[in-house]
C-alpha cells in the first residue's frame, strides 16, 4: 500500500526526493524550540473553531429584541450580532464550547508567540540569516493583536462597545489626522455605520487570517530554508552542523503529540473553565459602561498606559496637538514595537557582528542583550500591572490613586533596576562557570589525568 | 456453535496475532537504525487509542441529547480528554516505539555567490537595449506612483477623511426636552439631590455620542460653575456630555459622598481609564487622563411643567478629543 501510494504520487508530482529529505529534516531538541509550534497548533484550531462559529454568527448592527431562553435578557433592545453570539452559546449545540475554546486559543495564541518572541530574543536567534524570519513573526504579532481585539469587538456585547470606543479614541487622537482615520475606518462618528461591522468582521474572519496564514507559511519556510539554530551542547553541534532528531521516525509523534495536547488543554479550557460570558455584560449601548472592565491580556498593557498618563492634552491655542489617549494608546505600543522591530539591527551596531549565526546564545553569554532585553520587558510589564489596578482595588483594597503614583515611579525606576541586575546576574553566572572549570581542572591534573584543554 | 468457536478464534487471531514480515529491503543497508520491540508500550499505546475512542464516542453520546444540562461541561471533557488520550499514545510512541535518531546535517550554504553574480548579469543583459534608462525609470515611477494612487484612493469612499464636521454634531438645542430612556420627561421636583441620573434628548437617537447625558441636581449654594455659567443649571441641576473626553466610554459611576467633612466631594467617573471630574465645577477634570473637562449642556426649566430643556447646544464638542475639538463650537445637524 504504501509502495503504491508512493509510487502514484511519485510519478504525478515528481517530489519522492524532496519527501524524503523533508522526512529526514533535522530537528534540534529543546524545550524551549516548542513555543512557536504551540502557537502554530493554536492558529489551526483557531481556524477550525472560528470557522465553525461564522455558520450561526450575524454580522449586524440592526436593533432587535431578545426573546430567547435567558430570562435576564428578554425583552432587551440589542443588536443582531449580539442576540446571535448568545443563540449560538444557549441554543447551539456545541456553539458555547467552540466559542470558548476559541476565545481561549486566541488568548493562548498570543501568549505562545510572545513568549517565542522571549525565546527568539533571549538566545538571539534573531541574528543573520534569520532576521527576515524574525520580522515576520514579530509582523504576525501585530496582526494577532488586531485580530483578536477585532474578534472580542464583533460580539458587540458591553465590554466590546467599550473596547471599541476606546480603539476610535485613540485613532482620533493620533495628530493632525487622527479624526480622519477614524472617519474613515467608522465610516461616521462613533459608534459607526452599520458598514463598520461588516468592515470588521471580513476583517476578522479573512483578512487577517489569510494575512497571518500567509506569514506564517512565509516564516516557516524561511526557518526551513536556513534550518533550525541550536544550542552548543556537545562538540557535535556546531556552526556548520545540526545535530538532532529527524521528522520521520522521531519528530513527527512528538510534534503530533504536542498539537493533540495542545488541542486538549483548549478543548478543556474551552468546556470546564468560563471566559467571557457575554450573556452577563448585556449588550452595548452608547450611554452604558462598568465598572472593573478588563480587555483580554493581551490589551492589559494598553490599558495600563493609558491610565498612567497624567491628564493633559497638548495644545497650541485652538488647536489640540496630541489629545492625551495618544500617548498610552498609540506612542506607547508604537515606540515598543519599533523597538523590537529595531533589536536585529540594534544587536548588529552594538556588538558589530554581520557573520552567520546558527549557534545560540545563553542568555549570560550576551549579557547587555539580556539586560537590556530584561529592562524592556520589565517596562512593559510593570505597564502591563498598572492596568490591573482597579482589580487591585477591588481584591486587597489598596487605594487606586496611591498605586497609580506608586507605577508612575516604577515605569522609570523598574526598567533600570532590571537593567542593572540582570547584567550583573549574568555576569556571575559566567563567572561561577568560569571557576567550575577551573576547578575542574585543578582537580583532574590533582588526581594526575591529563590536563583538559578543550572547552566546549 | 462451531462456526461461533472458529469465528472467535480467527478475531482472536485477528487482534492478538502478531505478523512475521519478511525482511523486504534486506538487501539494502537500512536507512533507520534498528531498535528492539517493546510489547507492553504496545499495549499502552493500544489502551490509550482505545480511550481516546472511548471519550471521543463519548463527545458523540453527549452531543446527541437534547438540552442535557451541563452539556458544554461534558462536551468540553469528552473532546478535550480523546485528544490527551491521544496525544498520550503518540507520546508512547515517540518514546518508546520509534528509534530516537540523532543525526547530524550540514547546515545550508550561507550563499550562492556564483548564482548571486549570474542574476545580476542576468538583468543587465536583458536591459541592455536601453539606452535611456534613467528617463525611462523616471516615467515607469511616474505610472506606478500615479497608478498606486489610483488603486487606493477609492479606499477614501470608506468614510468622510476630509469632512470632519460631523464630529461637532450634537442633536442638543435650545428648547428641546430633557428624557428617560423610557421617554419620561425629566421633572425638577422629581430630581433627587446627589443621585445620578442618565437623560437623552427627546426624539433623537439614543445611540449618538452626542446624546446621552449625566444629570446631577445640587443645592445651588454648592456649584461652583466656570464664569459664564451662572443660569445654566436651574434648581441647582447640571448636565454634562456622559461621553468621556478621554477615550469615548460612558461615564458611568458617581461618587456620592457620605459624610462631607472628611471625605472627598461629588464627581463623575468614567469606569475606562478612571477620569474623575468635579459636577459641581463645570466638570473639571481632578484625576485621571482626561485632557478637559465633560462638555456642559446649559439648561432650562418650563415654568409651566417644571420639566428640565435644554437651554442650547454643549460648552464644547462631545467625544474623544481630537486636533479640532477645541477650534469650534458644536452644532446641530443641517
Amino acid at each position: 500500500m504504501i509502495r503504491g501510494l508512493v509510487r502514484f504520487l511519485d510519478e504525478r508530482s515528481g517530489t519522492a526526493p524532496f519527501v524524503k529529505k523533508a522526512l529526514r529534516y533535522v530537528f534540534p531538541d529543546h524545550w524551549s524550540f516548542l513555543l512557536g509550534e504551540v502557537a502554530l497548533y493554536t492558529f489551526v484550531i483557531l481556524v477550525g473553531t472560528g470557522i465553525y462559529l461564522t455558520f450561526f454568527f450575524e454580522p449586524s448592527t440592526a436593533s432587535t429584541y431578545y426573546a430567547g431562553h435567558y430570562a435576564p435578557l428578554r425583552g432587551h433592545e440589542m443588536s443582531v450580532a449580539y442576540r446571535s453570539a448568545v443563540d449560538l452559546s444557549f441554543k447551539v449545540r456545541a456553539g458555547l464550547l467552540m466559542r470558548q475554546t476559541h476565545h481561549w486559543a486566541a488568548d493562548v495564541f498570543v501568549a505562545s508567540i510572545v513568549l517565542h518572541m522571549l525565546r527568539v530574543f533571549f538566545t538571539g536567534a534573531f541574528r543573520k540569516p534569520r532576521d527576515l524570519t524574525y520580522y515576520l513573526g514579530l509582523t504576525m504579532l501585530v496582526f494577532a493583536l488586531l485580530e483578536g481585539y477585532l474578534g472580542y469587538s464583533l460580539v458587540d456585547d458591553l465590554l466590546s462597545g467599550m473596547g471599541l470606543a476606546i480603539g476610535y479614541s485613540v485613532l482620533m487622537s493620533v495628530p493632525f489626522v487622527g479624526a480622519n482615520l477614524a472617519l474613515l475606518v467608522w465610516g461616521a462618528p462613533f459608534p459607526g455605520k452599520a458598514e463598520f461591522w461588516s468592515r470588521m468582521y471580513v476583517a476578522h474572519v479573512f483578512l487577517l487570517p489569510i494575512l497571518i496564514a500567509t506569514l506564517l507559511a512565509l516564516h516557516l519556510f524561511l526557518v526551513a530554508a536556513r534550518h533550525h539554530t541550536q544550542f552548543r551542547e556537545s562538540r557535535r553541534t556546531t556552526e556548520k552542523k545540526v545535530v538532532g532528531v529527524p521528522t520521520f521516525p522521531g519528530y513527527a509523534p512528538r510534534s503530533l503529540g504536542l498539537f493533540f495536547s495542545v488541542a486538549a488543554v483548549l478543548f478543556l479550557l474551552g468546556g470546564l473553565v468560563q471566559i467571557n460570558p457575554i450573556w452577563l455584560w448585556g449588550p452595548y449601548h452608547v450611554a452604558q459602561g462598568t465598572n472593573g472592565a478588563q480587555p483580554d491580556w493581551y490589551l492589559g498593557w494598553l490599558i495600563g498606559a493609558l491610565r498612567l498618563v497624567p491628564n493633559f492634552d497638548v495644545t497650541i491655542g485652538d488647536y489640540t496637538l496630541v489629545p492625551n489617549a495618544f500617548w498610552g494608546g498609540a506612542l506607547f505600543p508604537l515606540l515598543v514595537f519599533m523597538l523590537l522591530y529595531l533589536v536585529p539591527w540594534l544587536d548588529r551596531r552594538a556588538t558589530g557582528e554581520y557573520g552567520f549565526r546558527n549557534l545560540l546564545d545563553r542568555p549570560r553569554d550576551a549579557p547587555w542583550r539580556t539586560a537590556l532585553g530584561a529592562a524592556l520587558f520589565a517596562w512593559v510589564f510593570v505597564i502591563f500591572l498598572a492596568g490591573a489596578s482597579d482589580r487591585v482595588f477591588v481584591s486587597f483594597g489598596i487605594s487606586y490613586v496611591a498605586q497609580l503614583w506608586i507605577y508612575r515611579v516604577l515605569v522609570f525606576v523598574l526598567p533600570l533596576a532590571a537593567l542593572i541586575v540582570t547584567r550583573r546576574f549574568c555576569l556571575a553566572l559566567q563567572e561561577s562557570e568560569r571557576l567550575g572549570q577551573i576547578r575542574k581542572q585543578a582537580e583532574a591534573e590533582a588526581r594526575g589525568e591529563l590536563p583538559q584543554t578543550e572547552q566546549l | 456453535m462451531n462456526a461461533l468457536r472458529r469465528w472467535a478464534i480467527a478475531l482472536g487471531v485477528l487482534a492478538l496475532g502478531r505478523k512475521q514480515r519478511r525482511p523486504r529491503f534486506a538487501d539494502r543497508p537500512r536507512i533507520v537504525p534498528p531498535g528492539a520491540p517493546d510489547p507492553r508500550a504496545e499495549w499502552l499505546v493500544l489502551g490509550l487509542l482505545l480511550g481516546a475512542a472511548a471519550a471521543a464516542a463519548g463527545f458523540v453520546v453527549v452531543y446527541s441529547f437534547n438540552h442535557l444540562s451541563h452539556q458544554t461541561q461534558y462536551l468540553g471533557l469528552s473532546l478535550g480528554l480523546a485528544f490527551a488520550f491521544t496525544a498520550a499514545a503518540l507520546v508512547v510512541v515517540a518514546k518508546r516505539l520509534v528509534v530516537t535518531e540523532e543525526l547530524e546535517e550540514d547546515y545550508p550554504v550561507p550563499g550562492h555567490p556564483t548564482t548571486q553574480e549570474e542574476l545580476e548579469q542576468l538583468v543587465a543583459e536583458g536591459g541592455d537595449r536601453f539606452t535611456r534608462k534613467r528617463l525611462l525609470l523616471t516615467g515607469a515611477g511616474a505610472a506606478a506612483g500615479a497608478l498606486g494612487a489610483a488603486l487606493v484612493v477609492p479606499a477614501l469612499s470608506l468614510g468622510p477623511f476630509f469632512d470632519t464636521d460631523a464630529l461637532y454634531e450634537t442633536p442638543w438645542r435650545r428648547g428641546r426636552r430633557l428624557v428617560d430612556e423610557h421617554g419620561k420627561p425629566f421633572l425638577l421636583d422629581e430630581l433627587e439631590r446627589e443621585t445620578f441620573y442618565t437623560a437623552y434628548p427627546e426624539g433623537a437617537d439614543k445611540e449618538e455620542v452626542g446624546s446621552p447625558l449625566v444629570v446631577v441636581r445640587f443645592e445651588p449654594s454648592e456649584l461652583h460653575l466656570p464664569a459664564g455659567r451662572r443660569d445654566w443649571a436651574p434648581g441647582g441641576v447640571v448636565a454634562y456630555s456622559k461621553i468621556c473626553t478621554h477615550a469615548g466610554c460612558a461615564v458611568a459611576l458617581f461618587r456620592k459622598p457620605t459624610f462631607r467633612p472628611v471625605e472627598p466631594g461629588p464627581a463623575l467617573i468614567c469606569p475606562c481609564h478612571y477620569s474623575t471630574f468635579d459636577p459641581t465645577r463645570g466638570a473639571k477634570v481632578i484625576f485621571g487622563p482626561a485632557g478637559r473637562p465633560l462638555p456642559q449642556l446649559p439648561l432650562l426649566l418650563d415654568r409651566e411643567n417644571g420639566e428640565l430643556l435644554a437651554a442650547g447646544n454643549f460648552s464644547g464638542p462631545v467625544g474623544p478629543s481630537w486636533w479640532g475639538v477645541r477650534s469650534k463650537a458644536p452644532r446641530n445637524p443641517s
